[in-house]
């Protein structure tokens, strides 16, 4: 690994509690990566940028903010990063996902406040992620109530600026949130110094619909029978492109995409024909939370579909790319964006009507629900989730977990039954 | 093919194993405390399987499924004590509530075969461990608390977390109530939990059975059939229903 010491000390950073965190992450690659058999090569680039996660992008960040750049760090698939990249700002996701973080956010947060939040306070306070060091400003969002009022406390420590997401998808909404869209332009603008014009707009309306499309052609070749990737590999590669530059981001993708067609045209598959196929819904799974891929995907089952945030969410739907003017941009932008089903809004079939969808798509034969401890959106959600997954005949076993890994047996229990009973 | 099955079943408190005959007869059945290493356990039933293992296909179930070397494969319990509770209970449609040391299950069987399941989260209430650590805070023994608890009534403990409970029968205690009825609100508390975890599998039509190490606790087995106001079947064989199940899977080859 690089030197990266220096930097992560001039970030004012933690560096001896760092230093565990350091040390147990090359472990967890390996079990989770490294072991699985005939990967994509192409997959290399993520094995490379995950096993220096805090190093290679933050140093690249970093000497884009010398070049008077702004990094702005976003926990929500709702905020639009087209807004910041045509003010020439940078986007970074900040959602924690290790148990690691957990006790620092406790520190601060009730302890019934979902993992995702607390490991997110925690990574700022606690001061033992990059990533929360360089962001330059961090923008929130009025999603759940945990991170409403996680925002308050985050923005005494760092500038916070909140967007107000309507909570459901009548027109009135629609055209409230192009509003919020518009204003949060004119905070991003002040901010960088940087005029945001409809040329630059829509310069980064196509840049990241091109990221979209390349993660997209990843997904439909998790569509085929011969399956060429499996969920794990699959995950990182959208864990980190909330990370990654945009246009990298795509060229990866789109490399990744070529060599999963010629496998599907080769017929090279992952796992034995036969293997059942699961669709994982539910609460995002931030980087590095692997573990209910990893338990499916060690149970004899494949992961072949997430519909979350850290999924499908995040990239279906594009932007309309023919729009001149800002006003016109923003609707664009707020129509595509109001397109994502998430539990935060009532009433929220869209997303049942998501989840049917891609069983069909992907031709899973199982799906599991899992959601975060303490999210009572989706928890609550499980019950429609399940009833419309009954009515169509297709098996769902719906699960709660957290970060930590006392659970991690009985998840294998559940899970390996649930296998076992589609293979049955 | 072998002429024998054998099915291991590595429980928290007990390890149960099962040898059946090609026709599907049980022909011996073991019964050990699980102790403190699934490993020696293992090896203690191997000693007991002795002159069948040679001759046998075998399956090891149970949280201690993966310490069994001479297990041709592993399957789950949830799937092990569905298909154990068939093979005892037979029907078309069959709830079965397993209520075992460290978990309870609920699965639900359609033609003989698993089609749904509940288990506890992480929390112990609702198991048998509740109940242990219940009639230790009373100085009894299992059985005998459910004895005293069939004469009891009147009291009830509200609290559904184990270490809540147990300080509310302590207060009891400390009040003077009566025994049986702290033994009653105990298996009250149980029976409640337990079904307040079953109720969506409950809604199924079919018969409704008890598995597991608690199921020979006949007044566990009256509470739970007021509560239900069903019929709640159980045999002695009960108890070894995962091993049974595993048993039976022996038979087919890698599934
Ligand atoms: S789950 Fe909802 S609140 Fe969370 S990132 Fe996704 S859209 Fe945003
Ligand atoms: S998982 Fe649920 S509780 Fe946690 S941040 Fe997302 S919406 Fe909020």
């Amino acid at each position: 690994m690089a030197d990266y010491v220096q930097m992560w000390k001039d970030l004012g950073m933690d560096l001896e509690n760092h230093d565990l965190l350091c040390q147990v992450l090359p472990t967890a690659v390996g079990d989770v990566f490294l072991s699985q058999e005939n990967r994509p090569k192409a997959m290399d680039f993520w094995d490379l940028v995950i096993s220096e996660v805090h190093g290679i992008r933050p140093a690249e960040l970093i000497e884009e903010q010398k070049k008077g750049r702004k990094v702005f760090g976003t926990f929500c698939v709702y905020v639009p990063d087209e807004v910041v990249i045509a003010a020439n700002g940078i986007v970074t996701g900040l959602c924690g996902g290790s148990q690691f973080w957990v006790p620092d956010g406790e520190a601060v947060l009730p302890k019934s406040t979902c993992p995702l939040i607390k490991a997110s306070v925690g990574a700022r306070l606690g001061r033992t992620c990059p990533f929360f060091r360089i962001a330059d400003m961090y923008v929130g969002e009025t999603t759940c109530d945990g991170k409403k009022k996680a925002y308050e406390i985050l923005g005494e420590d760092v500038p916070m600026y909140v967007m107000d997401v309507p909570q459901m998808k009548r027109p009135e909404d629609i055209l409230k949130w192009k509003n919020e869209i518009a204003a949060f332009a004119r905070r991003v603008e002040e901010f960088t110094g940087n005029e945001i014009t409809p040329e630059k707009l829509n310069e980064a309306i196509q840049l990241v619909n091109a990221k979209r499309r390349a993660l997209q052609r990843v997904y439909d070749a998790r569509k085929s029978e011969c399956l060429p990737i499996s969920g794990r590999d699959a995950l990182l590669m959208m864990q980190i492109a909330f990370f990654d530059d945009p246009a990298r981001c795509a060229q990866m993708c789109n490399r990744l995409a070529d060599e999963l067609e010629d496998r599907i045209r080769d017929g090279v598959s992952v796992v034995p024909h036969g293997t059942k196929r699961i669709l994982v819904t539910g609460t995002p799974l931030a980087v590095p939370n692997w573990k209910l891929h990893n338990i499916i995907e060690t149970s004899g089952a494949a992961v072949v579909c997430e519909e979350m945030c850290t999924g499908t969410r995040y990239f279906e739907n594009l932007v309309d790319e023919t729009k001149t003017t800002l006003d016109e941009q923003f609707m664009a932008l707020s129509e595509r964006y109001m397109k994502t089903n998430c539990a935060c809004f009532t009433p929220n079939t869209g997303r049942i009507d998501d989840i049917l969808r891609m069983v069909k798509e992907y031709k899973v034969d199982g799906v599991i629900d899992c959601s975060l401890k303490f999210c009572c959106l989706y928890d609550t959600e499980k019950y429609s989730v399940s009833r419309a997954l009954k009515e169509a005949g297709v098996p769902i076993l719906s699960l709660e977990t957290d970060y930590t890994d006392t659970d991690a047996e009985q998840l294998r229990t559940r899970i390996g039954a649930f296998v076992e009973m589609l293979d049955a | 093919m072998n002429n024998y099955q054998i099915g291991i079943d590595i429980g928290s408190t007990c390890a149960k194993a099962v040898v059946l005959s090609s026709d599907k007869k049980i022909l011996q059945r073991v019964l050990l405390p699980t102790g403190w290493s699934s490993v020696d356990t293992a090896e203690k039933l191997k000693e007991a399987l002795g002159p069948w293992l040679p001759e046998a296909d075998t399956v090891a179930t149970g949280y201690g499924r993966a310490c069994v070397p001479y297990a041709g494969r592993s399957v789950t319990e949830i799937t092990c004590h569905g298909r154990g509770a068939a093979y005892l209970f037979g029907g078309p449609e069959l709830t079965v509530i397993d209520i075992g040391g460290q978990d309870t299950k609920i699965i639900r069987l359609e033609q003989g075969q698993v089609s749904d399941f509940l288990m506890n989260d992480k929390c112990s209430a609702g198991t048998g461990r509740f109940l242990e650590i219940m009639a230790g805070t009373l100085g009894l023994r299992l059985e005998e608390l459910c004895e005293l608890a069939s004469t009891g009534g009147g009291t009830s403990i509200s609290s559904m977390c184990t270490v809540f409970a147990e300080s509310e029968v302590t207060s009891l205690i400390g009040r003077g109530e009566k025994r049986e009825n702290i033994a009653y609100a105990v298996v009250d508390s149980i029976v409640t939990k337990v079904m307040s975890q079953a109720s969506r599998l409950l809604q199924g039509a079919g018969r409704v059975c008890l598995t597991g190490g608690l199921c020979e606790l006949s007044y566990l087995r009256q509470a739970l059939k007021k509560k239900l106001g069903r019929d709640v079947l159980t045999s002695p064989d009960a108890r070894y229903a995962g091993a049974i199940g595993a048993a039976l899977l022996a038979g087919k080859g890698a599934a």
